[in-house]
């Protein structure tokens, strides 16, 4: 168990500059999520606190001591990669030996720890199967029992479920997350995911251009942006922002509502919807469509299975929002601000 | 009657989207170019093997293993044997050992590699007698007094004015010769395998192993050796039939001398059956390799197959 902190640390490439000072603390035990688009240097982050990539500035610290300079294997840390990079030349129980090998563990020592990780994670009946033998889920699970049997101080891991099919994923989130509860390891997992971030982290540091935007629970991120790239970013389908003079004012779509379901003692803000198209999910409706206006903003409004107000492409209607679920934030800079009256 | 002849026209029209009809037109060209070029010189060179013909005429009689019978007691064709074997297996050694450096040299990247593999290709688009004959300068094999390799010496003053190093006039230098132009030759094209077999391993692979712990010996050993073993018994099944059955460097750089001691198979069966004028002879020595050959093909090929990893 350790807590992981980096400081100030920055990667460039060149030019690129893939992490541009990034502040991070992963508490003893937590589940931190790194959240943000293909390309926002949260994989680099990772690659860095690994030690497989050095960094150009700043420090990493690991259990209160700075890594820097001190290679992979000296850090106590285990990683999942994306593709599982299983060995496929290796059988199961060889891959899932193979950190203990290379940390030159007695054979019978290594047979019982990699039994118990087995067991621990339900795949002693593939021991003897080779990595094209495993299914996605059967892989994940190695890749898994690989990470956990030398006990690390903190778990790495890189999208580990982007290549389970859907119905799958939902069932491996859960017993990830079931599973990082019992051994208790401070983990930090690394996906462009946002349903997985919310679901898996205790908090989630979303990045963008190699910077972390925000670092808070699922439901700071979610409900509380501090930024309009945070409030794109998180949640589908994404937070309406339209400008009013120096601010931008932003809603989600599920709190964009037609007027005749409040009730008379909300707060509310009234806006004219003209509904272009609508979307039937099953449980939800998406009505996409504009507020008339000078330049026609594009807004989307969600509206559950529950409120069967009867509406239809190509009218409009008279939609709005509570005035507490409005957010507000800087034109300038798209940095959260406080309320404005309207 | 319309419609029956509407189908017709249709089957036309799709008939090279017929899967067996498309390959077996593709792959004919290349099959008897492969027929007409190899199979029948091939099947000539057999034939010819089991009579006593002679140059000059192909009517000969049959005399069964005759020709086999008498090259196997032959002094300088068992020499020409065993040079071929220590040719192959010295040369594909050390073209091993020194292409899998070359490759983990080249697989990182640093300016001006480009450049650096084109230079590394290089000797093997030259054409092999082009190449020994520049060896033959380089070394000096027809005419001492042109070795490059002597003229540097003399330079730098390692040799006297008067002293000469006659490189091919002995047979172990002569053979040492020999192996440094075949490693020269094959070494690009390994490197050239083995790079795209290490390019192949996916750096996620690398990277677990470095986390799981290991350092480079065994991740060299374990790991990049092992997944790459396919693709070096390609390199090695090309590289082994490319030098057992090479000619040109021995016919062009020492002509089997001296003393007969340098011949190969290939260049002793081009003495024998064309400049002697023994054919059967010559073809006997000639296929004396193909069964070995054929069953190191297969061998490999299977050991290719069998540790294919994806």
């Amino acid at each position: 168990m350790a807590v992981v902190e980096t400081r100030g640390l920055k990667k460039y490439f060149g030019k690129v500059r893939a992490v541009d000072g990034v502040d991070l603390i992963a508490h003893d035990g937590e589940f931190l999520v790194l959240l943000g688009p293909s390309g926002c240097g949260k994989t680099t982050l990772m690659r860095m606190i690994a030690g497989l990539e050095p960094p150009t500035a700043g420090d990493i610290l690991i259990g209160g001591q700075v890594v820097n300079d001190l290679p992979p294997r000296a850090r106590r840390i285990a990683m999942v990669f994306q593709s599982y990079a299983l060995y496929p030349h290796k059988t199961a129980f060889d891959n899932i030996a193979f950190p203990l090998k290379a940390h030159g563990l007695k054979r019978d020592k290594i047979k019982e720890k990699v039994e118990w990780a087995a067991t621990l994670l339900g795949i002693t009946h593939l021991l003897d199967r080779k990595p094209r033998e495993l299914s996605g889920g059967e892989r994940q699970r190695v890749a898994l029992a690989r990470a956990i049997v030398r006990e690390p101080t903190v778990f790495l891991l890189d999208e580990p479920l982007s290549n389970l099919d859907a119905k799958l994923r939902h069932a491996a989130r859960d017993e990830l997350k079931r599973f990082q509860r019992s051994i208790g390891t401070t983990t930090i997992y690394v996906t462009h995911d946002q349903v997985e971030a919310m679901g898996l982290g205790d908090r989630i540091a979303v990045m963008h251009e190699g910077k972390v935007r925000q670092i808070g629970t699922p439901h700071e991120t979610y409900h509380e942006p501090a930024d309009t790239f945070v409030a794109t970013f998180v949640g589908t389908p994404p937070m309406n922002l339209i400008a009013r003079d120096r601010v931008i004012i932003g809603f989600r779509p599920e709190n964009f509502l037609p007027i005749e379901i409040y009730s008379a003692r909300d707060d509310l803000v009234k806006f004219h919807f003209h509904v272009r198209r609508i979307e039937h999910l099953g449980s939800d409706r998406l009505l996409y469509g504009s507020l008339p206006g000078k330049d026609d903003l594009s807004v989307i409004a969600k509206l559950p299975l529950t409120v069967s107000v009867n509406i239809q492409e190509g009218r409009r209607y008279e939609f709005a929002v509570r005035a507490e679920d409005l957010k507000f934030f800087e034109r300038e800079t798209g940095l959260r601000t406080e309320a404005q009256p309207l | 009657m319309e419609i029956a002849r509407k189908v017709h026209r249709v089957g036309w029209r799709y008939l090279l989207d017929r899967e067996r009809l498309l390959s077996t037109l593709l792959i004919s060209p290349a099959l008897g170019y492969i027929l007409l070029l190899i199979g029948v010189p091939l099947l000539l060179a057999i034939y010819l093997s089991f009579t006593n013909a002679i140059s000059g005429h192909l009517e000969a009689d049959f005399v069964g293993l005759k020709n086999f019978r008498t090259i196997v007691t032959d002094p300088i064709f068992l020499q020409a044997l065993k040079n071929t074997f220590i040719f192959t297996f010295v040369s594909q050694l050390i073209v091993l050992i020194l292409a899998k450096i070359l490759a983990l040299a080249l697989a990182k990247s640093f300016p001006g590699r480009p450049i650096l593999r084109f230079l590394i290709l290089l000797p093997w688009v030259a054409p092999i007698s082009l190449t020994t004959l520049a060896w033959d300068w380089v070394l000096g094999a027809s005419n001492s007094s042109l070795s490059v390799i002597n003229w540097t010496l003399r330079a730098v003053g390692l040799l006297g004015p008067t002293d000469w190093i006659y490189w091919t006039a002995f047979p172990e230098s002569a053979m040492a010769a020999i192996i440094l132009i075949h490693v020269w030759r094959m070494l690009p094209f390994a490197t050239i395998i083995i790079l795209a077999g290490l390019t192949s391993i996916p750096q996620e692979i690398h990277d677990a192993a470095t986390v799981d712990g290991a350092g480079w010996w065994r991740r060299l050993f374990e790991i990049t050796l092992p997944l790459m073993l396919p693709i070096v018994a390609v390199a090695v099944l090309f590289g082994v039939i490319f030098t057992a059955t090479d000619m040109t460097v021995v016919y062009i750089l020492t002509r089997g001398g001296p003393y007969n001691s340098t011949h190969v198979l290939a260049s002793l069966a081009w003495q024998r059956g064309i400049f002697g004028g023994q054919l059967g002879e010559g073809a006997a020595i000639a296929i004396f390799l193909l069964p070995l050959l054929i069953v190191v093909a297969i061998l490999m090929l299977r050991l290719a197959r069998r540790t294919e990893v994806t």
